[in-house]
Formats: structure tokens, C-alpha cells, sequence
């Protein structure tokens, strides 16, 4: 956990450092009849963040805080099994919205989550898988006209778009 | 007298049949519009506008308002069993409704966040029955200045108050505001922090990104990661002596609940402000005049009731400067003002004198709409503990559904939905080294607000700082701030002192 505060507050400075050199792409100084430039309102709390790391290393240099004198470890074998398992299924539903939409990824998600991760029956799984998306379908697409993505499975929805839309 | 007479006329019109049917019908979409994640009474109003105008432009204000009403409560309801910020306006909501859900008590959470919603309502729109248009004059009062000066104290309160690791509590709330910044500068018009030319950050980054990927995205992997197979996000039920316990709980708080009410209702009808900052300073104060001050964040009933009473409070304060000044104070309140123009009303003094039978209709349609949605989120409150019943490992995964729907719907860009996936892993990895979210949070959202009005504070006072401290109402409101953030600094000095 020591080890992984400074990281942290190394790579925030390191952020930090970059969001003041971003900012400065507007004008950070002041404009005669205009004000402020627009750079400035960023740029100066950047330099606000990278004086709060500054703070932090410096607190961790002192062992003050909890984090800078725990000894436990930053991510154990359990939570780091489930931070790539919960997390990379996240990221891989995500990624295929692009290509399966939103209603090829859900149910797949679900499935995955509910059948491996979760260790429910077939049935309730699938239930749930085929429940998600209909309930979510007609909620947002139909009754509040916000069209979900439906990457590559669009023409499956045409005749649903005739009856409802 | 009179305003009886009117008021009396008013309740003539909203308990008329189709009134009341509308008024049933918008709270119960409200509600469940503003449970959704991602999706707030804005989105309602404006999806909803183009259909009333199947009835007459009274009973089509009515639908709306009660449609704005009832979103207000729903937005409580994804806080409390979610973690999950339905909109803005209840960010504060989660910060101790979800630890009550997740200590148990869910129910508590939800009949005081209904209660609190009821009495915020009631206590504004008697304020706006009886003063509406000299406090519409007090609000244009408040300028620029005035307005950065409550924004700086909304941060101050997190800054002096939260316990939490001073420069990471600071760094939270620096980072957040400059996330609001991303985007279109909104005074010269000239594309900002635009991050390697992706063209997604040109539409700025909404807070709901953000605050989906912190509470829906790392709040659970936290949750996931610290259950290790907890079976069950609550098992809360709803009984007589519990319901009767939240009732107590009411009057334990009362102090909390009167303060939100009418600072929400205040600062709701500050042209600009809305509901959000109401409701997040309200929560500030009731943490600071609390005896139970350190219990907040952990699952404070106090936490809970003190910004539903004000960001329902504000949501009719809001309402105030639309009707009376054609100004509106909320983005909801904007789309409103929308309809009234195109049913052929037109907003501002004169609508009190010429447009009585619709004015004073509005106003007792909004008692019949607040005691509508009191007794219809009551009805619903066994079906939302019945969902919290579902194993975490059902829930969990309609969560991260949910937050991928409601990263998706504000904008419709994926674009979005790959940023919040990255703030919810920054946010898990973060929050394990307690580096405070809320305040981040907090910043983005409050953050188009503060910065233009910064900007025009300066640009009127050609860049003199002290103009902040010299205005009869900014003056005050700075010192106060600038208290609460050296407050932390004391704190040692204070130990050091009196422990000898």
C-alpha cells in the first residue's frame, strides 16, 4: 500500500504537470476587456493538484497518513482476480457494443456474469439475459426515443421499428 | 386575504378530474424517470413536452410539474439502492443513503428521503404562495460575485468538514472542476483541453459520466472486492414500527429538514443555481451544526433528509423566477418556460394579473402533486426493498447494465461510455488509497456554474480579488468559506493547546 501511494501521487503530479501544459493552449493571463483567458480557470488548479501531490509525497515521506504506514498489499490475489474477471468482462461488453450493440452485449454480459461469475442456474440466467434487454428496449427506444446502438444486428430491429416507432 | 381567495380558486382547478389524473400519471413516470440512472426530470420534461398539448395548457403545466416533482423523489431512490446518482440533484442523497442501505436499512433511507422530499416541498411552495413576487426581486440581488461566493462555500464545507486526507480531498475537487472545463470555452468560444484531438471531448464531459463511473462502475468493484460473496446488498423490510422509527427519525432531524428547505428553496431560486447546489449546501450545513457531525458519510439519517428536503424545496424555488420574471433557475425550469411560451404564455409579472385561473392553479397543483408523490413513493417503497433483496450477484451486473445505458443516454456517444469505464477504474483504484470522489463529483458539477461566474466577477472589477469581500452579500459568504477551509489547519493547533 506505501508503495502504491507514491505511485499514485507521482503519476497525479505527473497529470497534473500535463493538464497545466494543456491548459496553456488558451491563454492563461489576463486579456485587456475580456478577463481572464480561457486557459486560466485550468490552469491554475492544475498547479493546485500538483501542490496537493506535493502535499501527499511529503505526507507519505512522514508516514502521517493511513495509507503512506499500512503494510497490507495495495490488491491481493482475490481482488485482483476480481478486478480482471468483473472488470475485463465490463471493458469486453463495452467493446462490443460497437460491433453487436447494446442488445447483442447485455445479454451476453449477463449471462456471463450470472451463469460464471455468479453461479445462478441456466434457467434464472437466461431468464434474466432475455428479460434485461427487452424491459431496457422498451424503455428507452420506445417509450423515450433515446436509440440505443444496435452495431451490425440493426436489420433484426426493422420490423420492431415498424410496430413500435 | 386575497391570496387565500386565489389559492382557494387555484384548488378549484387542480382537483378537477383530468388534473388530478395528470398529476398521478406524471408523478408516476417521474418517479421512475428520475430512478434511472443517467436520466433526470430534464430529460422527462423535454421527451414529454411535445404530448400535452393533447390538453388545455393548465392541466399541461400541472403534468409537467408533477412530472418535475416526482422525478425529484425518484432521483433518491437510485441514490439510496444504487449508489448511484439518479441526477444531480441527488448527489448529496448517496453520500449517506447508500452506507444506510448497505448497513441494512434501506427502508429507513427511503421513507425519511420520501418524508423529508414532502415537508422540502410543502414548506416552498407555501414560501411561494405567499411571497413569490418579492423574493423574485431578492434573487436578482444576486450577481455574479454573490454567486461564486456560495459555489467557493459549497468546496469550503468539503474541504473543512469531510475528516477526510486534506490534499486529497483538495486535488478531488481541483480535478473535478477542471473536467468541467473540458470542452467548448464557453466566454471565448474556442475548443479546451480537447485531449489528444479526440473529438468526444469537444462536448465537455457531463457529470454523469463522471458520476456513474465513480459510484456505478468503482463504487462496485469496491463492493465486489470487500463482500467477497456477500450474498445480499440489503435486507431491509418495511414494517409498522419501522415506518413509525423513520417518523421519530423526522422529528430527531427537524433542524436539518427546515434548514434544507429553505436554504434549497433559496438558492433554487437563484437564476442559475437549480436544485443541485441547494441540496449540496443544505447537506453541508447539516453536517456542521450536527452533535453527530463524524457520523456523516457513514450512514446519517440527518445526511439523507437534509438535501431531499431542499432539492425538492428548490425545484419549486426554481419555479419562481421562471413564472414571475421570466428567468429560469434550472435547466428544467428552461423547458418549461419553453412550453408556456408555445401554449401562448407569456412569463413575467404580468402573468400573475392576466393569467390568475393558470398561475394559481399551479400553485395548489403543486400541494396536490406533493402529496401524490409522498403517498405514490410510499407505495412503491416494498418493491424498491424487494429489488435490494436480489443477490448481489444478480444486482450487481444489472448495475454495470444500468451504467452502461445511463453513460450512453445523456449524450449518445460511446465515446462516454469508454470514459466513464475509465473514471470508474481510476475512481476503484483511487478510492483504495482514500483519495475522496464526492468532492470530484461536487466540482463537475458545480463547476459551469463557478467558473463563468469568476470570470465576470473579475472582468467587471478589472481583476481586483477584493471586490468578493467588499459586496454586502458575497463579502459574508467568502469570510464563511474561508473559515471552513482553514478550519483543518486549526484543528492541530486547537489539540495542541487544550491537550495540556
Amino acid at each position: 500500500m506505501r508503495r502504491a501511494e507514491i505511485v499514485t501521487a507521482s503519476l497525479m503530479a505527473i497529470l497534473s504537470v500535463y493538464l497545466m501544459w494543456k491548459s496553456t493552449e488558451l491563454p492563461i493571463g489576463w486579456i485587456p476587456n475580456e478577463g481572464p483567458g480561457g486557459g486560466a480557470f485550468s490552469f491554475w488548479l492544475s498547479a493546485v493538484m500538483l501542490i496537493c501531490c506535493i502535499w501527499t509525497m511529503f505526507n507519505w515521506y512522514r508516514r502521517s497518513t493511513p495509507p503512506s504506514k499500512s503494510k497490507d498489499s495495495f490488491m491481493d490475489a482475490y481482488a485482483l482476480r476480481m478486478f480482471l474477471m468483473v472488470g475485463g468482462a465490463v471493458t469486453i461488453m463495452i467493446g462490443l457494443v460497437h460491433f453487436i450493440g447494446m442488445y447483442g452485449s447485455i445479454p451476453l454480459f449477463l449471462l456471463y456474469y450470472l451463469r460464471f461469475l455468479g453461479g445462478h442456474s441456466w434457467t434464472v440466467s437466461f431468464l434474466i439475459s432475455l428479460a434485461a434487454p427487452v424491459i431496457i428496449f422498451f424503455f428507452f427506444d420506445v417509450a423515450l426515443r433515446i436509440v440505443l446502438p444496435k452495431g451490425y444486428l440493426e436489420p433484426l430491429f426493422f420490423p420492431l421499428y415498424s410496430i413500435f416507432l | 386575504m386575497e391570496i387565500l381567495g386565489l389559492l382557494y380558486e387555484g384548488f378549484l382547478i387542480a382537483l378537477q378530474p383530468l388534473n388530478i389524473t395528470v398529476v398521478i400519471i406524471g408523478v408516476i413516470v417521474g418517479l421512475f424517470i428520475g430512478a434511472m440512472p443517467g436520466l433526470g426530470s430534464v430529460n422527462g420534461v423535454a421527451i414529454l413536452l411535445p404530448m400535452t398539448f393533447l390538453v388545455p395548457p393548465t392541466s399541461a403545466i400541472i403534468f409537467l410539474a408533477a412530472l418535475y416533482y416526482g422525478a425529484m423523489y425518484g432521483g433518491a431512490i437510485s441514490s439510496i439502492m444504487l449508489g448511484i446518482p439518479g441526477a444531480s440533484t441527488a448527489v448529496a442523497t448517496t453520500f449517506d443513503g447508500r452506507p444506510l442501505a448497505l448497513k441494512g436499512l434501506a427502508d429507513k433511507a427511503l421513507i425519511t428521503a420520501a418524508i423529508a422530499s414532502f415537508i422540502g416541498g410543502t414548506i416552498s411552495v407555501i414560501l411561494f404562495t405567499g411571497f413569490a413576487p418579492p423574493l423574485a426581486h431578492i434573487a436578482l440581488d444576486f450577481g455574479d460575485h454573490e454567486i461564486f461566493a456560495l459555489m467557493l462555500l459549497a468546496f469550503a464545507t468539503f474541504v473543512g468538514l469531510s475528516g477526510d486526507d486534506i490534499p486529497k480531498t483538495i486535488f478531488s475537487i481541483c480535478i473535478g472542476l477542471v473536467f468541467s472545463a473540458v470542452g467548448l470555452d464557453i466566454m471565448s468560444g474556442e475548443p479546451r483541453l480537447v485531449f489528444f484531438d479526440i473529438i468526444g471531448f469537444m462536448h465537455g464531459i457531463n457529470f454523469l459520466v463522471l458520476a456513474i463511473g465513480i459510484y456505478g462502475i468503482g463504487e462496485m468493484m469496491w463492493t465486489i472486492e470487500t463482500n467477497r460473496g456477500d450474498s445480499a446488498m440489503s435486507k431491509a423490510v418495511l414494517t409498522l414500527s419501522g415506518f413509525l422509527g423513520s417518523l421519530r427519525d423526522m422529528g430527531r432531524t427537524w433542524f436539518s429538514w427546515m434548514t434544507g428547505s429553505l436554504l434549497g428553496f433559496f438558492v433554487g431560486i437563484l437564476p442559475a443555481a437549480g436544485a443541485t447546489p441547494g441540496s449540496l449546501m443544505a447537506y453541508g450545513v447539516a453536517k456542521m451544526t450536527s452533535k453527530d457531525s463524524d457520523n456523516f458519510g457513514k450512514g446519517e439519517v440527518a445526511g439523507v433528509v437534509a438535501p431531499e428536503s431542499a432539492n425538492n424545496s428548490a425545484s419549486t424555488g426554481a419555479l419562481l423566477p421562471m413564472l414571475t420574471l421570466g428567468i429560469p433557475g434550472s435547466p428544467t425550469t428552461a423547458i418549461l418556460l419553453g412550453g408556456m411560451v408555445i401554449w401562448g404564455l407569456v412569463p413575467g409579472p404580468l402573468l400573475f394579473v392576466e393569467e390568475k385561473e393558470f398561475v394559481w392553479g399551479l400553485i395548489a397543483s403543486l400541494y396536490v402533486a406533493n402529496l401524490f408523490s409522498l403517498l405514490i413513493n410510499v407505495a412503491f417503497i416494498p418493491l424498491f426493498l424487494w429489488v435490494l433483496k436480489m443477490p448481489f450477484t444478480i444486482l450487481a451486473p444489472i448495475i454495470f447494465v444500468l451504467s452502461l445505458v445511463g453513460g450512453y443516454s445523456p449524450t449518445q456517444d460511446m465515446h462516454d461510455v469508454w470514459l466513464m469505464l475509465i473514471f470508474g477504474v481510476g475512481a476503484y483504484l483511487l478510492r483504495k488509497l482514500d483519495y475522496p470522489l464526492a468532492p470530484a463529483v461536487l466540482a463537475i458539477v458545480l463547476g459551469p456554474i463557478a467558473e463563468p461566474a469568476l470570470r465576470q466577477s473579475l472582468l467587471i472589477s478589472n481583476g481586483d480579488f477584493t471586490v468578493f469581500f467588499t459586496r454586502p452579500i458575497s463579502g459574508p459568504i467568502m469570510i464563511i468559506a474561508i473559515i471552513l477551509l482553514v478550519l483543518p489547519a486549526l484543528k492541530p493547533l486547537k489539540n495542541k493547546f487544550f491537550s495540556k
